[in-house]
């Protein structure tokens, strides 16, 4: 860039919705996400979500429907941001894999609209995904691409008002996370706001697979099981099926992100992405 | 520079845009800082610091040739001089008096130049603390000296391979590094920029810059203030500083950003680093990789005080070409004898094409730092 002026078209910014930082109360009505997880945990069934990168391949509209018939609960589908500083290697990879391929959020909502997986869709990216878009604009886009839910990792409590306002009047359920180091007052303040499930991040770090499950994850789960109802699924640092069946002692279920994601980024496409979320299912039921 | 609001504000800019995980230990922080702020012990602590082992006060030198040969009358604020080698170490001292305080054992940092990661390194060594910093590794090849220099010192550099590999990438591993360690590891973040409290903390631990120069100038200027008061932005802390001792005068205040990661000039309000903020991004909200031939400027996004300074017309900002800092970084050498680092070779840049503008006028810039570090490259580039 060699031009020395200042034109900048402001008019493109995103307007200023995104003030008001009042946190409005979550409505009283659970939505399709959490009507799905009640539902299928009353029935005795420990919850599966996997995570899957939008825009990763071709393919990948045909993971998610493999992965759904194979035992998914709801799967979780990330649109891929710059700078994803919650994730580790491998979700940083396919990342930015996909946005070299040329994945939009707006091409990956559209893909959405017609994957018919079956199954709740819930769609995790970053804030400024949403920001730049508009709020309301990216919450009606995600209700009317059929998506159920969305995860925005770098919106903590103190400043999700703005977007929960906005995903709660387009019928988007905005789930949040919940981490070891709340202190108890916190806990009980995430988990009100907390739409579709509370997202009990596992373990101190970003997204990845550990060899061995965090005992952070089991005390977190038991931290939120005893103080809501609403499912609690322990995310981060979950990486195979007998993780998963450990941590489901205390949780209602598991997010599994990276664990898939490498499988994919391996090549083994929908048919190995299956097989593989098909071994968590099978675990997590005969547990 | 009044604070910012409770959820950490300047206007519409700011905020605290972090992982759940973080939010208690920005919440602590930001407890921390205060209750030390207000402590004398601590106070006296972080003023003897920067006497005795930073060098504090820095000088202000009047620049005879130089203004004789741009028709404006420059003043230089000598940051340069600090132990070293720039205005880095200011706020890193009091950041890591804080951390010793509040019993963290292990600092990280992001850097760009390696001058912020230099000024870590030596803090951590004096006060006896792990230091881990990650760098770019496009940026870890053009400042290979401060790579050294980091390790002289006893800290581990990391570097960041993802995206542009440059400063962004380096923040971005830095905040994955205290995702994973934030019960021990105090996150020394180098600018006016991240998450509440950074800008604001960091703002105040610089602002001795714009204190002492206010001084300075008075008793230069006959108790008068500098028409101009001038600085290179990247994220923005040098600005930040020396504006701050100038804010409620009549003085004109210029930040310089590089063409090629001009924020305030280009961007448009984002979210990325835990703040609101202008930002280079495309039209679907991903960041663009910032271009500048200066490593410490090499950034998509700015703090949030100068998104709000240019948004309510308090300071206005300009930008500067590669080429047009490459003359301004020969200039001050061959007219004062002064080798500046390339950050505020910007500010230099734009004084010397405004110089019409400026004609009979008195500017206050910020020299945030030695040009050392740039040798090596400017040696490639004259070459």
């Amino acid at each position: 860039m060699s031009d020395t002026t200042n034109a900048v078209d402001r008019t493109a910014r995103p307007g200023t919705d995104d003030l008001d930082l009042t946190v409005p109360p979550a409505p009283d009505e659970p939505g399709t996400l959490e009507t799905a997880l009640r539902s299928a945990r009353a029935a005795g069934r420990k919850l599966l979500v996997p995570y899957v990168t939008g825009g990763l391949g071709d393919d990948w509209p045909d993971v998610v429907r493999a992965i759904a018939d194979a035992g998914a609960d709801a799967i979780e589908i990330g649109i891929p941001f710059s700078d994803p500083v919650m994730d580790g290697p491998v979700i940083q990879a396919a990342s930015e894999k996909a946005l070299e391929a040329g994945a939009t959020p707006h091409g990956i909502l559209d893909e959405l609209a017609r994957v018919d997986a079956g199954v709740p869709l819930a769609v995790m990216t970053y804030y400024n995904i949403a920001f730049r878009t508009g709020l309301q604009r990216f919450a009606e886009n995600v209700a009317s691409s059929g998506v159920a839910a969305a995860i925005l990792p770098d919106l903590p409590l103190e400043e999700v008002g703005p977007w929960a306002r906005n995903a709660d009047a387009a019928g988007v359920e905005t789930v949040l996370l919940a981490a070891p180091t709340a202190p108890d007052e916190r806990l009980p303040r995430v988990c009100a706001r907390a739409r579709g499930f509370v997202y009990a991040v596992g373990l101190l770090g970003v997204t990845g697979e550990r060899d061995a499950l965090a005992s952070s994850s089991l005390v977190i789960a038991r931290r939120l099981k005893a103080i809501t109802d609403k499912p609690v699924l322990v995310g981060v640092g979950v990486s195979s099926a007998a993780q998963a069946v450990e941590v489901c002692a205390e949780a209602d279920g598991v997010v599994i992100g990276s664990a898939l994601v490498r499988r994919l980024l391996d090549g083994e496409g929908p048919a190995g992405a299956a097989a593989f979320i098909g071994s968590v299912r099978s675990a997590l039921d005969g547990s | 520079m009044a604070e910012p609001t409770s959820a950490g504000r300047f206007g519409e800019f700011g905020g605290r845009f972090v992982p759940e995980t973080l939010m208690p230990a920005c919440l602590g922080l930001e407890a921390a800082f205060r209750e030390a702020w207000a402590d004398p012990a601590y106070r006296t602590a972080l003023h003897d610091l920067l006497r005795d082992y930073a060098g504090r006060p820095s000088p202000l030198t009047e620049c005879h040739r130089l203004s004789e040969e741009l028709g404006v009358r420059v003043l230089l604020k000598r940051e340069d001089l600090n132990h070293t080698g720039s205005h880095k170490i200011n706020n890193v001292l009091g950041q890591a008096l804080l951390a010793e305080r509040m019993g963290k054992t292990r600092l990280v940092a992001e850097t760009g130049a390696g001058q912020h990661g230099v000024a870590t390194a030596t803090a951590a060594a004096l006060l006896g603390m792990e230091c881990m910093v990650y760098m770019g590794e496009v940026d870890m090849g053009r400042q290979a000296l401060n790579v050294f220099r980091m390790r002289l010192l006893g800290a581990e550099v990391v570097p960041a391979l993802s995206g542009s590999r440059t400063l962004k990438d380096a923040v971005n591993e830095a905040m994955r590094d205290w995702v994973a360690t934030v019960e021990t590891t105090h996150y020394c973040l180098g600018s006016v920029m991240g998450p509440h409290p950074y800008p604001w903390m960091v703002r105040e631990f610089h602002r001795v810059i714009g204190t002492e120069a206010r001084e300075q100038c008075a008793a230069l200027l006959d108790g008068e203030v500098p028409d101009v008061v001038t600085a290179c932005v990247g994220g923005g802390s040098n600005a930040i500083g020396i504006f701050s001792g100038f804010a409620d005068t009549r003085a004109e205040l210029v930040g310089v950003e590089p063409a090629g990661g001009a924020a305030v000039t280009r961007g448009v309000p984002g979210v990325v680093h835990g703040m609101r903020s202008y930002l280079m991004q495309d039209e679907d909200g991903q960041v663009l990789e910032a271009q500048s031939i200066s490593a410490g400027l090499d950034y998509p996004g700015v703090g949030p005080e100068h998104s709000h300074l240019a948004s309510i017309g308090r300071a206005r900002y300009e930008t500067v070409t590669d080429a047009e800092v490459i003359d301004a970084f020969q200039l001050l050498s061959r007219t004062e004898g002064i080798i500046p680092a390339l950050e505020p070779a910007h500010a230099l840049a734009w004084v010397s094409r405004a110089r019409a503008e400026l004609a009979g006028r008195t500017v206050l810039l910020n020299l945030s730092g030695r040009g050392d570090k740039d040798v090596a490259q400017m040696m490639d580039i004259l070459s």
